[in-house]
């Protein structure tokens, strides 16, 4: 009675496809049961947008006349990696351009970096290029610099290697003074907690055990069309999982790729994390073949039934004692105030989710008008409870 | 009664002279100092939320620009960059009034000017730099 992804292709095709959104199959679920909905839906869409810091970008420069082999290269002042090839360069999404006082004046801007570099590529702006090499005789050049936009090189990736986390920490602070964190700015004394996933919407939280997401699953990714290639780092699957199957601490990760030349600024967005450093804002979408009635029964998960753990960023966060202050659901921090030891906190996204909801909308309609065919995972990820069948 | 913020800007030559407390003696005008500062160059800038009567409150302004010093509407001031928002709600966390808050179902970020005292503490906390000063 299951469905395979090639059928559901086939009905993508034919433009017949059942293809919801994450927030809507919780309706469909709860009104017709999890049987009957797995039969009517093809595929749920999935998405998410918020800062991801292991992220970048691979660009294949082009080679200039005389040809070079560039030792050390900047673009727009950011350093980039060139340790692979002539020609091939790597930008990391936080890498600093040169001269940034970082954090010498506490809490420090941080205004331009590798994510800022990278969406000025994207939005198709000029950038400075400044190469230097020691010279070889086949690649004698020793100086380059030149402005070039994304549209002047010959290949550009986003290469992510660590995406789209299933789960995160909720942040606070159990000190007496601010603190500046990747997580934004949290009061002292338990001022306020702030959170960073898409709950419901977000793309592992509703296929928990990796059943249909692999490698070669085809992702809406910065606004055009990407692949997971493979687990991401920090990819941990024995986390505890609530009754669902959902982990209820930060659990799997995903590395995506895809051609920057379709991507949108709207998705892919740098930012400046005051007092921590630069980022990336990506936006990423799953589409999540329905399978079975497990697979949907994953996906309706709600905001009411996923919990993150809450963690003081003050001492227990950087000095990794593992200590979890408490849990709450996504539920309650979306309401804007949490209840923790008896304190009422307020609460800040830094994931969108109103972008989130943009991603979800898009992918449906990419899929619903034929444009978008799912991937066919020829590996799954790495998944210690689905493997040992713990859940 | 109206109640209004605006922004002063003082020139130099007037920074110390008492031209505010004169809103309140002749003008019947009641102020709360939202922001004060004086520049590098001696030039003033003053953040004040003015109650009183409509008509004394125009009479009190003409007053104040006859003196040489600029009058703006404080919402002006801080601006969000509508392109450049992206709603991650990394503002709430900061924002003492409620000119920053979350709509609970869109979970979209609003910005009321009317009720931003221009403290700035949005400014550099969002992460895209999507509020922006203009003075
Ligand atoms: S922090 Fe900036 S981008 Fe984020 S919601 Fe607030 S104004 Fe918008
Ligand atoms: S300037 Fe201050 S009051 Fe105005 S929106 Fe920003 S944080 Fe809120």
């Amino acid at each position: 009675m299951g469905k395979t992804i090639a059928e559901i292709n086939e009905r993508i095709k034919r433009g017949e496809a059942v293809v919801v959104t994450a927030e809507e199959v919780i309706g469909i679920v709860e009104e017709k049961g999890t049987a009957q909905a797995a039969r009517e839906v093809d595929v749920v869409t999935t998405g998410t947008f918020g800062p991801m810091c292991s992220s970048g970008a691979f660009v294949n420069l082009g080679h200039a006349q005389p040809r070079m082999k560039i030792h050390r290269a900047w673009l727009n002042e950011v350093p980039v990696f060139c340790g692979i090839a002539a020609v091939d360069i790597y930008i990391g999404a936080t890498e600093m351009a040169e001269h940034d006082p970082l954090n010498e004046v506490f809490p420090g801007e941080f205004r331009y970096g590798g994510g800022h570099l990278i969406e000025d590529l994207v939005a198709g702006k000029s950038v400075r290029l400044r190469a230097t090499s020691y010279g070889t005789d086949c690649y004698p050049n020793r100086s380059w610099e030149r402005d070039l936009t994304l549209a002047d090189v010959k290949e550009a990736w986003l290469f992510n290697p660590r995406n789209a986390y299933q789960n995160y920490n909720v942040a606070v602070n159990l000190s007496d003074r601010v603190i500046y964190t990747y997580m934004g700015v949290l009061r002292p004394n338990l001022g306020n907690a702030n959170y960073c996933s898409a709950g419901q919407l977000s793309p592992l939280l509703n296929d928990p055990l990796f059943r249909t997401i692999g490698i070669g699953t085809r992702i809406f990714l910065g606004g055009g069309v990407g692949y997971v290639v493979w687990h991401g780092t920090q990819h941990n699957t024995a986390v505890p999982r609530g009754p669902g199957g959902a982990p209820t601490r930060p659990a799997g990760t995903i590395s995506v790729i895809g051609d920057l030349k379709g991507m949108n600024p709207r998705y892919l967005t740098g930012y400046s994390i005051l007092g921590y450093g630069a980022s990336l804002a990506v936006g990423i979408g799953i589409p999540i073949p329905v399978l079975d009635e497990e697979v949907i029964r994953a996906a309706a998960v709600r905001d009411e039934d996923l919990v993150a753990p809450v963690v003081d960023y003050s001492i227990d966060y950087p000095q990794g004692t593992g200590r979890v202050l408490g849990e709450v659901t996504y539920a309650q921090l979306k309401s804007g105030s949490i209840d923790l030891e008896g304190k009422e906190i307020p609460t800040a996204p830094l994931s969108s989710y109103s972008r989130a909801r943009e991603i979800a909308e898009t992918l449906k309609d990419w899929i619903a008008r034929g444009r978008f065919l799912l991937g066919e995972p020829v590996e799954l990820l790495p998944c210690e409870a689905r493997e040992e069948g713990v859940v | 009664m109206v109640r209004h913020k605006v922004v002063l800007h003082f020139p130099h030559e007037q920074v110390d002279k008492p031209i505010v407390s004169k809103l309140v003696r002749d003008y019947n005008l009641d102020f709360n100092i939202l922001k004060a500062s004086i520049t590098p160059r001696e030039e003033g800038l003053l953040v004040l939320e003015i109650t009183g009567e409509e008509a004394d409150y125009d009479r009190g302004m003409e007053y104040i620009r006859g003196c040489g010093v600029s009058v703006q509407p404080l919402s002006q001031d801080i601006r969000r960059n509508e392109e450049r928002c992206t709603h991650c709600g990394a503002c709430l966390a900061v924002c003492p009034t409620d000119a920053l808050s979350a709509d609970r179902t869109t979970m979209e970020v609003r910005f009321d000017d009317e009720e931003c005292v221009a403290c700035e503490l949005c400014v550099k906390v969002c992460p895209p730099r999507a509020m922006e000063i203009h003075y």
